[in-house]
């Protein structure tokens, strides 16, 4: 009777578990062991991929397997270029992030309890509307025409600097991608700071400090867990992204993920949009790897 | 001068009045108690010399200097709080240098004397490891030390020894008595539990609805409590409706209705058609078989309605004839006997003509 239970148990644990598994090898594993070949391989002609085997009526042309894209990433100094470009706006935007979402978290974790429910649905309110079409609200309000743009060339003309335009810009860039990532600095700000036991800031006060040596004593280093989770949540999208810098930057602010893009609906290479693809996953895992350890030698030292 | 001064302090949150009208003062050295139930306005009192709350009216003076417009930081005065709000990402050793730190001592004299308050809570060897590695007790003492470290004037302890269990809290309380005795610190420790009130202070302030009730040594507080509020709040005590009868210089004779003639300790302004309770102590208070004739002036017979066996007393209650319930506490001394009467057992009840108190205050 006990044996028939156990094994009930497992069967169960297996129909839970089989769903998430199961959708992971489809999703996730199958596509990457493709996009690992596929960056071996040779482009076809017309886009696609060049055949493993040669080609049965004549001898002529590219196959089997090589590692000509990677070495074609190498070739180039532009492309690690585009590489340490996206990094540098990653790590700005991440930056400006959690300049702007600290205060705000700070704000609602310690507003009164319905005041933090509402100021938090405020903040993810604008997933409600469609991501590209808030991307394009950014295109009129910092197009040329826009209230904002002739109200920044009326206070340059004032001071005699010419005109600016901000639209296609790394400036629209930038403010692309910090709007849109916003939220998710915020969020786990706001979760860890709500946790802090207030006595703990009331000691400090007690104890002689003054509200900076409250803030950079007590405050900021507890919260560091939920900077770094906030930062990855920022840092990693923003590296592989390409639609804010392709509707609101210049021709010359391509990033990463348009160079991405473009291999495979574009200039139709494959292989060289996979070896692309698999060098920006590996540098996003190192980048992750390095903020998980950060995180948990930060925290290490603290309760839970 | 007193060392704190709190004249005529009154604080109200809406139409509730937290403090009303209260001084006290506590001189340099003091181990001085606040003591009452919840929402009597003790926390309310210590926030206010802390700093983290203003009196609406009245002063709150420190040293002879008025202490308002002086934000918690800038003031001479640490607490321990009672959930001892030790710092999780510091070690003990920064904790407790913590209060130095602020007020920008040099690092030697930091160290020297953070490993001369680790020296003194007993925990030398403690100051690499974090809060969460500590015990209870450990903690309190690592609290007490970052309280202490940086010398202050005054020391606020609010209910510190609330979170830990009986044994260790006997434990912690006398290592408290020393370590302010050593230290010579001024001790304002706040607590609702009578017992560790008593056994800690040197004076106590009972405190009730907002107002002081009586200011007093703890053994005044017990034997001499002024109004019924502090008899009822420290301790047990017996009360039986009295009427005064005759009051001399030497004593008070006193009619308790249904049992009869009582003598009392005299008591200033108590005048004969007085009418009030006699409060007494269950200590006070014989319990003997009825064969054996009292040689005590105050006895009565009763009848045991109930007792409470509690291991080294038995504190049996008594019905009286009137109908009146008084409580005796008998010593087991006697080795394997449990008690020494059981329920429906006549007994005869007595106490000294110099024992019990007559309170006439209005209830």
């Amino acid at each position: 009777m006990i044996k028939s239970e156990m094994k009930e148990k497992q069967l169960a644990r297996l129909l839970v578990s089989a769903p998430p598994l199961l959708f992971l090898i489809v999703f996730f594993v199958a596509p990457s062991l493709i996009m690992i070949l596929t960056s071996f391989r040779f482009p076809g002609e017309f886009g696609g991929l060049a055949p493993v085997t040669p080609p049965s009526d004549k001898a002529i042309g590219e196959y089997g397997f090589t590692s000509d894209a990677y070495q074609f990433f190498f070739s180039d100094f532009i492309y690690t270029e585009i590489f340490l470009k996206s990094f540098a706006v990653a790590f700005g935007t991440t930056l400006i992030c959690l300049i702007l979402a600290y205060p705000l978290a700070v704000l609602i974790a310690r507003s009164r309890k319905h005041l933090r429910n509402l100021m938090v649905l405020l903040v993810i309110l604008p997933f409600a509307s469609n991501f590209l079409i808030r991307i394009y609200a950014w295109m009129i309000i910092l197009g040329p025409e826009s209230a904002l743009s002739h109200f920044v060339n009326t206070v340059l003309a004032a001071f005699g600097i010419a005109p600016v335009t901000l639209l296609f810009s790394p400036f629209a860039v930038l403010v692309g991608m910090v709007y849109v990532h916003l939220p998710f600095m915020v969020l786990p700000l706001y979760t860890n700071l709500e946790k802090h036991d207030p006595s703990l800031l009331d000691a400090a006060q007690d104890l002689g400090a003054n509200a900076w040596q409250r803030f950079w004593r007590v405050t900021w280093p507890l919260s560091l867990p939920g900077v770094f989770s906030g930062s990855a949540l920022v840092f990693i999208p923003v590296l592989g992204m390409f639609a804010v810098p392709d509707i609101l930057g210049g021709t010359g602010d391509i990033l990463i993920g348009n160079l991405i893009k473009d291999q495979f609906l574009g200039t139709r290479d494959w292989p060289f949009g996979s070896a692309l693809s698999i060098m920006l996953t590996l540098a996003v895992l190192s980048v992750a790897g390095l903020t998980t350890w950060f995180a948990r030698s930060a925290s290490g030292q603290r309760a839970t | 001068m007193a060392l704190l001064e709190i004249r005529n302090v009154t604080r109200r949150f809406g139409s509730y009045t937290a403090l009303d009208n209260v001084s006290i003062d506590v001189e340099a050295g003091e181990f001085f108690t606040l003591l009452g139930p919840s929402g009597c306005g003790k926390t309310t009192l210590l926030r206010m010399i802390a700093g983290f709350d203003l009196p609406d009216s009245g002063q709150i003076l420190l040293d002879g200097k008025d202490m308002v417009g002086i934000p918690p930081e800038k003031r001479p005065v640490h607490t321990v709080f009672q959930t001892y709000a030790l710092f999780p990402h510091m070690t003990v050793a920064d904790n407790i240098a913590f209060p130095l730190k602020m007020a920008g001592k040099a690092p030697q004299e930091i160290k020297k004397r953070v490993n001369e308050l680790l020296e003194r809570v007993h925990l030398p060897n403690f100051g690499n490891r974090f809060p969460h590695e500590l015990s209870g007790g450990q903690k309190q003492r690592v609290a007490f030390a970052r309280g202490l470290v940086n010398r202050p004037r005054l020391l606020l302890l609010d209910e510190p020894l609330g979170a830990l269990d009986a044994k260790l809290r006997e434990e912690m309380q006398i290592e408290l008595i020393n370590l302010q005795k050593e230290i010579g610190i001024t001790f304002i420790f706040v607590t609702h539990a009578q017992d560790e009130a008593l056994a800690l202070s040197h004076r106590i302030a009972v405190m009730n609805r907002g107002n002081v009730e009586q200011i007093d040594e703890p053994s005044k507080i017990y034997s001499a409590p002024r109004n019924h509020f502090v008899a009822d709040f420290i301790g047990k005590i017996s009360v039986m409706n009295a009427a005064v009868m005759e009051a001399v210089p030497s004593h008070l004779k006193l009619a308790i209705e249904g049992l009869g003639e009582v003598t009392a300790p005299a008591r200033e302004g108590v005048e004969v058609g007085d009418k009030g309770v006699l409060a007494i102590r269950p200590e006070q208070v014989r319990i003997s078989h009825p064969s054996n004739e009292s040689q005590l002036k105050n006895h009565f017979r009763g009848k045991v309605h109930d007792f409470l066996y509690v291991g080294d007393v038995t504190t049996y209650i008594v019905e009286l004839v009137n109908g009146a319930y008084i409580e005796a506490l008998l010593p087991n001394s006697a080795p394997g006997r449990a008690k020494f009467f059981e329920v429906d057992d006549e007994v005869t009840i007595s106490w000294r003509h110099d024992a019990g108190i007559f309170l006439n205050d209005p209830q």
